[in-house]
């Protein structure tokens, strides 16, 4: 039961880090794209400045409830996805590093540099996160010891590779519309345009996803065996998604930007949730033997542990939610030519 | 080269790497903190000017400590899967801990800290530069907790084939996990201390920003004092924490082969590792190393050669890591000393000021050194006596971490050289506000 729930708070962790840290991703990727001078870039940094760094938390804290409640699912994802995660770290490190250093210097070399790094470093990750978490959603080839019998070409499958557009275009959506927020002028015209456009690229991935969920993986088939367990989310989050995902594009027509987002939001906890519920049991699904999968029970930390990191999260996450919230409410202005300003006299 | 040890220095160098970052953010933070405090409480512009030309060498320190940091929480599952496996119902939960309740605050505050220079009061402003302090410093409480289990395993039991948790409470309040904390963060404080005494000692000798810089000078003097003779004092308590709880490594960072009552200690030694003996050892006073380990003239220490081959560390590099550390621990006191003793007088002090600037690097040396003795003199144990670091490697293929640690490497240098080259250049350029004049 304790290792269910975290099974659920797992889901979430991640989800969440999807939906924050997805739009900063986004963004980063769509720079080159949007941008058309040096105002707009920085434009688009300052959008992103104040929420980027407590975004990945949660991608720390969801490696960390990975490890601390699922060791033997941590130890198995992690070295398994070796040369995958490592794209991802040093993508992350990469981006990481290009929007503190960016502007510490006039130099356009220097900032042409960094850029470059921003956008494979938010490309990587966004990408190979997406053919990590549809491999895992297929099944990996973990033998009985727990050992991964692939290299990363096993994971770059026609499904892998179609998860992995899905989420690149799902956080290119999202960070675009978040663009579209917080700007306004040339800036906000040109990222409502990319986000009109983008959605029907994402509306037919999403579809293509499903269709081929169908035949790469066992979700359905687990939905459909328990539907005693399933029949709320069976329905609910199905259902809930795609419509998000056709609410993006309704407050999209209408130029409810900040509404279009929350769609996008919705869009991506419910795409994850649909995968990670339909895998339960499992987390790691074995496909050269059932047997061998990893599941929330045999994968879990001891119930002490499992407690303990329960009393933690009731406690601090209501406090993070709330401290984030109000960083969010903070800087909820548009950006303009004020915080171009601030940049240049506190030298961010 | 088989994936073990590539992954050892892998991890090798990024754990160097990152503890390059981290001491100055811990202690620097403090220092920024108080700096705002004085100002929000006497309107003094100058200590706000003081804020922001440290927190500006703060974010890109805080920036790569943050980024390289994520590396490490990962690498543990990547190059140490059978480690994560075995032990991750205690250590995992410590990094998960860490993560929630501490790390979220540091990094959302610094982001609101960073852009609300012009927006908060000072008084508000002061308060997030404390949350920021706090939670950083938090933080390297719960990872040293973590580091602490690995070296001293306690509130566990063997079951199933891994380390189950059976007493939380012993875990994060053992005393070998609070000695280490208040040893790393001293060092910290000592390096922060140091690190702006230096910078100010730069602009001191050239006789610019004299005010500006010689009370940040006489801030980081104070902080580089207390912590440097807490070091001095709580080391010595440390290590006989150590010597009751990892026998081998302190007989490793004394070079000490035979078991012997009332052993000495030496003033030089050069160790013969392969030999079993020293070459040299010069200088001998009886029964000091026992004092140090036991509080006992007469007690036994048990040398190398008593425990099994297969048990002992490294000891050349454990011993040296260990001279180096002692040695510069010695002198940081020193140096404070003597600066807190010219602290109003320092444009007639150019020699200490020029000792000051070129002592920038020697911290560094000595929290480097610090964890070489803390890390090799724990082998060839991963968690101390429960699990060999061989076996706790990923069974991973050598050539992915080959790749990886060369990609690490470069990787790793050029953010390097970028961040000195953007720290020297800012520190060099000095304050943004003339306030020479004032």
């Amino acid at each position: 039961m304790l290792a269910s729930v975290w099974f659920v708070l797992w889901g979430l962790l991640w989800a969440v880090y999807f939906m924050l840290g997805g739009f900063d991703l986004g963004l980063g990727i769509m720079q080159p794209l949007i941008a058309r001078s040096e105002g707009d870039r920085r434009m688009i940094g300052q959008a992103m400045g104040p929420y980027w760094n407590g975004n990945e938390v949660w991608l720390i804290a969801a490696g960390g409830v990975t490890f601390a409640a699922f060791p033997t699912t941590y130890a198995v994802m992690f070295s398994g996805l070796y040369s995958a995660l490592m794209l991802i770290l040093f993508g992350l490190i990469l981006r990481g590093i290009a929007l503190e250093f960016r502007n510490q210097s006039r130099s356009g070399a220097w900032k042409s540099l960094w850029d470059a790094c921003l956008m494979v470093g938010s490309f990587l990750p966004a990408f190979l996160l997406g053919v990590a978490f549809a491999n895992i959603f297929q099944g990996l080839p973990i033998d009985q010891d727990g050992v991964f019998r692939g290299t990363l070409w096993t994971l770059l499958n026609p499904y892998g590779l179609l998860g992995g557009l899905l989420f690149l275009l799902l956080f290119v959506e999202h960070g675009t519309l978040w663009l579209a927020v917080k700007t306004t002028g040339a800036l906000h015209e040109r990222a409502g345009r990319w986000a009109k456009g983008l959605w029907w690229a994402l509306a037919a991935t999403a579809v293509g996803f499903l269709i081929a969920t169908w035949y790469a993986t066992r979700l359905y088939a687990n939905y459909l065996q328990n539907p005693m367990l399933f029949s709320v989310p069976i329905v609910l989050i199905p259902a809930v998604t795609v419509a998000a995902l056709f609410g993006i594009r309704l407050f999209a027509a209408k130029n409810r930007w900040g509404r279009a987002w929350i769609a996008s939001a919705v869009t991506i906890v419910g795409a994850t949730f649909f995968g990670v519920i339909g895998l339960y049991p499992n987390m790691l699904p074995s496909n050269l033997n059932p047997t061998y999968s990893l599941t929330v029970h045999n994968a879990a930390s001891s119930p002490l542990t499992l407690k303990i990191m329960l009393v933690v999260a009731v406690i601090f996450v209501p406090v993070v939610i709330a401290y984030q919230s109000w960083a969010y409410k903070l800087f909820h202005h548009k950006v303009s030519e004020e915080d171009l300003a601030y940049e240049e006299a506190y030298g961010q | 080269m088989d994936a073990l040890l590539l992954s050892r220095l892998q991890f090798a160098a990024a754990t160097y790497f990152h503890f390059l970052f981290v001491p100055l953010t811990l202690g620097l933070s403090i220092l920024i903190a108080v700096m705002e405090t004085r100002f929000a409480r006497s309107g003094d512009e100058e200590y706000r000017n003081m804020a922001r030309f440290w927190g500006k060498i703060f974010l890109i320190n805080f920036a790569i400590g943050v980024v390289t940091g994520i590396t490490l929480e990962f690498q543990f599952g990547t190059n140490w899967s059978r480690y994560s496996r075995y032990v991750g119902d205690i250590f995992g939960s410590l990094l998960a801990i860490e993560a929630t309740a501490a790390f979220f605050l540091e990094s959302t505050f610094i982001a609101v800290w960073a852009l609300t220079w012009n927006r908060l009061s000072a008084k508000a402003h002061a308060v997030t530069i404390w949350l920021v302090a706090f939670a950083s410093n938090l933080s390297a409480v719960w990872i040293l907790t973590a580091n602490a289990w690995m070296q001293h395993p306690v509130g566990y039991t063997i079951r199933g084939g891994r380390a189950e948790l059976t007493d939380f409470f012993a875990v994060v309040t053992q005393p070998f996990a609070w000695h280490t904390i208040l040893h790393t963060l001293s060092g910290a404080y000592i390096l922060s201390g140091m690190f702006v005494m230096g910078v100010s000692a730069y602009h001191l000798l050239r006789r610019q920003h004299v005010s500006f810089f010689s009370r940040s000078f006489r801030m980081g003097t104070v902080m580089a004092l207390i912590f440097s003779v807490v070091a001095v004092v709580h080391g010595h308590v440390q290590g006989s924490e150590v010597a009751k709880a990892q026998p081998t490594k302190l007989a490793a960072m004394e070079s000490l082969w035979e078991t012997k009552q009332r052993a000495p200690q030496h003033l030089l030694v050069i160790p013969d590792a392969k030999g079993e003996r020293n070459r040299l050892e010069l200088g001998a006073m009886p029964g000091v190393l026992s004092l140090l380990a036991y509080h006992d003239i007469n007690a036994t220490v048990k040398g190398l050669k008593d425990f099994p081959k297969e048990d002992r560390p490294p000891v050349t590099i454990t011993f040296l890591a260990f001279r180096i550390m002692i040695g510069l621990g010695f002198l940081f006191p020193v140096l404070a000393l003597w600066a807190f003793w010219k602290r109003n007088r320092l444009l007639e002090s150019p020699r200490l000021l020029k000792v000051m600037l070129y002592a920038i690097p020697l911290p560094y040396i000595a929290s480097q050194a610090g964890w070489t003795v803390t890390e090799v003199g724990r082998q060839p144990w991963v968690v101390y006596g429960v699990m060999r670091t061989a076996e706790a490697g990923s069974p991973i293929a050598p050539s992915q971490v080959a790749v990886s640690l060369t990609a690490f490497v470069v990787v790793y240098s050029l953010l390097g050289l970028a961040a000195f080259y953007l720290m020297a250049r800012h520190a060099k350029q000095g304050p943004a506000v003339d306030v020479a004049a004032s």
